[in-house]
């Protein structure tokens, strides 16, 4: 029984046999496809947004309705994901610590999100609470707003942000199975003591890792909050709906690349952090 | 006595069941299920008729066949892409192989506008990319292949995921084996490692179709949005819905969301040959 990791340096010796013309080919090709795919938009942002140097830079991130569109943004962030983490964990205990009838259909349901274009989810939402939408004159009836503002851009982030948290914990909770946590129940303990005690320390990583995930994904919805939110700027816009008004309007300059690099900034935080949780929850 | 007691279902130990149960379902009612029941009860409400009319029109019509166009290209582009890198990442030892793997998630952590926007930028005129081509004589921005290039990007992940973990797990023994039997690499890639990784490659393909079906914010930014040339299905539920037309939206919504969740069975069936493949060869 040789490890995984013996397992893959064998192969990667075995494959440094075979040719190395070949290999040098093929690196060489996934460095230049990358760099011109990947790193070259990445580097292109920076590069736009401090094309007339730092003070129009931090100028254009500065005006109120940027200002507005990152508080917004921060605003429904903070709301979306501890919820997500909450339902996460639902999800989780429920799927892997129980046998019920409809268990499987459950699983497949919590992942509806991910193969559902966000722009699809929106409209959803319109069709539900918009003015004519299903709910719409019972909505106006008792003076309820929630299109158009923040309820709608928070309620659209839940949806598309949904499965981030249960999709890392479900699996690790899965392969850890429920013997201690039986163990725990045997031995008196309350159900919230079971999960304070016994269940969180051996899932918090990949609940952070979930989290972070969800957290990246919900400052960057696009496409459903573009449908829902109105799109007013100092009011309504998230940051990414603002990148996209300070593109349409012409001669904006830096601006549009000054709020778009914020963004980039955020991924790439997101991505270290993501790098440092998996090294600690090595499940997948 | 025995018969009895097995035929009562085991007490469940562990507490919690009707919270997690409960919380579940509520939140998956109110965010997800009751939402998607309003977009198939207003297409439902449309009418036959009228729906065939909504989404066979000539803008519908050109709306899906531009989208299927560049999703399908795309697709292809991360076929071999995602299957370059999967063979480069689990294979090659060298320097930068760290940074480069970290790379492969840029796409999913960067918001699909930014991405958007810096490909617009890059394949404009006045960008790094788009001066040389436009001299060529090669229109990128507002034209199709700046809708590939936008809908390869904000999928480049999928395949490179689907494949990595297969590879890693797959025998070396099996390859050096087929060595000794006096294969040449190119057979044993074909032969060997190829129908080993095939499940897992075609439904890292399947769910990048599915994204690049519904992609939005990274195409409206350099489509340029030309009705009946650049515009995708996605952006037309979208321009339905700012002309007030709500069950036009719905109509359109309605088929994409099929597709979707047709794509999902696809890559659904193709996890399940992926399982059962690598558990068969351990």
């Amino acid at each position: 029984m040789i490890s995984a990791e013996e397992q893959i340096a064998a192969s990667r010796h075995l494959a440094t046999k075979s040719g190395q013309g070949v290999q040098r080919f093929l690196i060489g090709l996934a460095v230049v496809l990358t760099a011109v795919m990947i790193v070259a938009p990445l580097a292109y942002i920076f590069r736009r947004a401090f094309a007339d140097g730092v003070g129009p830079y931090w100028a254009a991130i500065t005006t109120p309705d940027t200002l507005h569109a990152i508080w917004l943004t921060v605003i429904v962030t903070i709301v979306v994901v501890p919820v997500n983490v909450a339902f996460g964990i639902a999800v989780a205990w429920v799927v892997a610590r129980f046998r019920f009838p409809g268990r499987g259909l459950l699983m497949t349901l919590v992942e509806i999100p991910f193969s559902i274009s966000p722009i699809i989810a929106g409209i959803c939402y319109l069709l539900l609470y918009g003015r004519r939408g299903i709910l719409g004159p019972f909505l106006q009836e008792h003076n309820i707003t929630i299109l158009f503002a923040l309820p709608g851009i928070i309620l659209v982030t839940m949806f598309v942000t949904a499965p981030f948290v249960a999709r890392e914990v479900l699996p690790l909770m899965l392969a850890k199975g429920s013997e201690q946590e039986e163990a725990a129940v045997t031995l008196g303990a309350k159900g919230w003591q079971v999960f304070r005690y016994v269940t969180l320390p051996g899932i918090r990583w990949a609940l952070l890792y979930g989290a972070v995930l969800c957290s990246a994904r919900a400052v960057g919805e696009f496409g459903g909050v573009s449908v829902v939110s109105g799109r007013t700027r100092g009011q309504t816009n998230t940051l990414p709906l603002q990148v996209e008004q300070l593109f349409n309007d012409l001669n904006t300059g830096v601006a549009a690349f000054a709020a778009a690099s914020t963004l980039t900034v955020i991924a790439i935080i997101a991505l270290f952090a993501k790098a440092l949780l998996q090294a600690r929850a090595p499940h997948n | 006595m025995t018969t009895a007691s097995a035929r009562i279902r085991p007490k469940r130990v562990l507490p919690g069941f009707t919270l997690s149960l409960g919380t579940t379902l509520l939140y998956l009612t109110v965010i997800i299920l009751i939402p998607i029941a309003a977009l198939v009860l207003t297409g439902a409400g449309i009418g036959w008729e009228r729906f065939l009319r909504f989404v066979t029109s000539n803008s519908a019509l050109n709306a899906f066949r531009v989208t299927l166009v560049a999703a399908g290209i795309a697709t292809l582009i991360n076929a071999f892409y995602g299957l370059l890198m999967a063979w480069v990442l689990t294979r090659y030892e060298f320097r930068g192989r760290v940074i480069l793997d970290g790379l492969m998630d840029i796409p999913f952590a960067l918001p699909t506008a930014v991405a958007g926007l810096a490909l617009t930028a890059l394949f404009s005129a006045n960008g790094w990319f788009g001066g040389p081509l436009e001299a060529a004589g090669f229109q990128v921005v507002y034209a199709l292949p700046g809708i590939i290039i936008a809908m390869a990007f904000t999928s480049i992940p999928f395949v490179v995921r689907a494949v990595q973990p297969v590879l890693e797990d797959l025998d070396p023994a099996i390859e050096e084996a087929a060595k000794t039997l006096g294969a040449t690499p190119w057979q044993v890639f074909y032969r060997v490692i190829l129908p080993a990784i095939l499940p897992a490659w075609l439904g890292g393909c399947t769910v990048s179709m599915a994204r690049s079906l519904g992609e939005f914010g990274a195409v409206v930014f350099i489509a340029g949005n030309l009705p009946g040339q650049t515009e995708i299905a996605s952006l037309l539920a979208f321009i339905r819905i700012e002309e007030d037309n709500y069950a036009g939206a719905a109509a359109i919504a309605l088929v994409l969301l099929c597709m979707a969740l047709l794509l999902l069975l696809l890559s659904n069936l193709f996890q399940i040959r992926a399982a059962r493949y690598r558990e068969g060869g351990k």
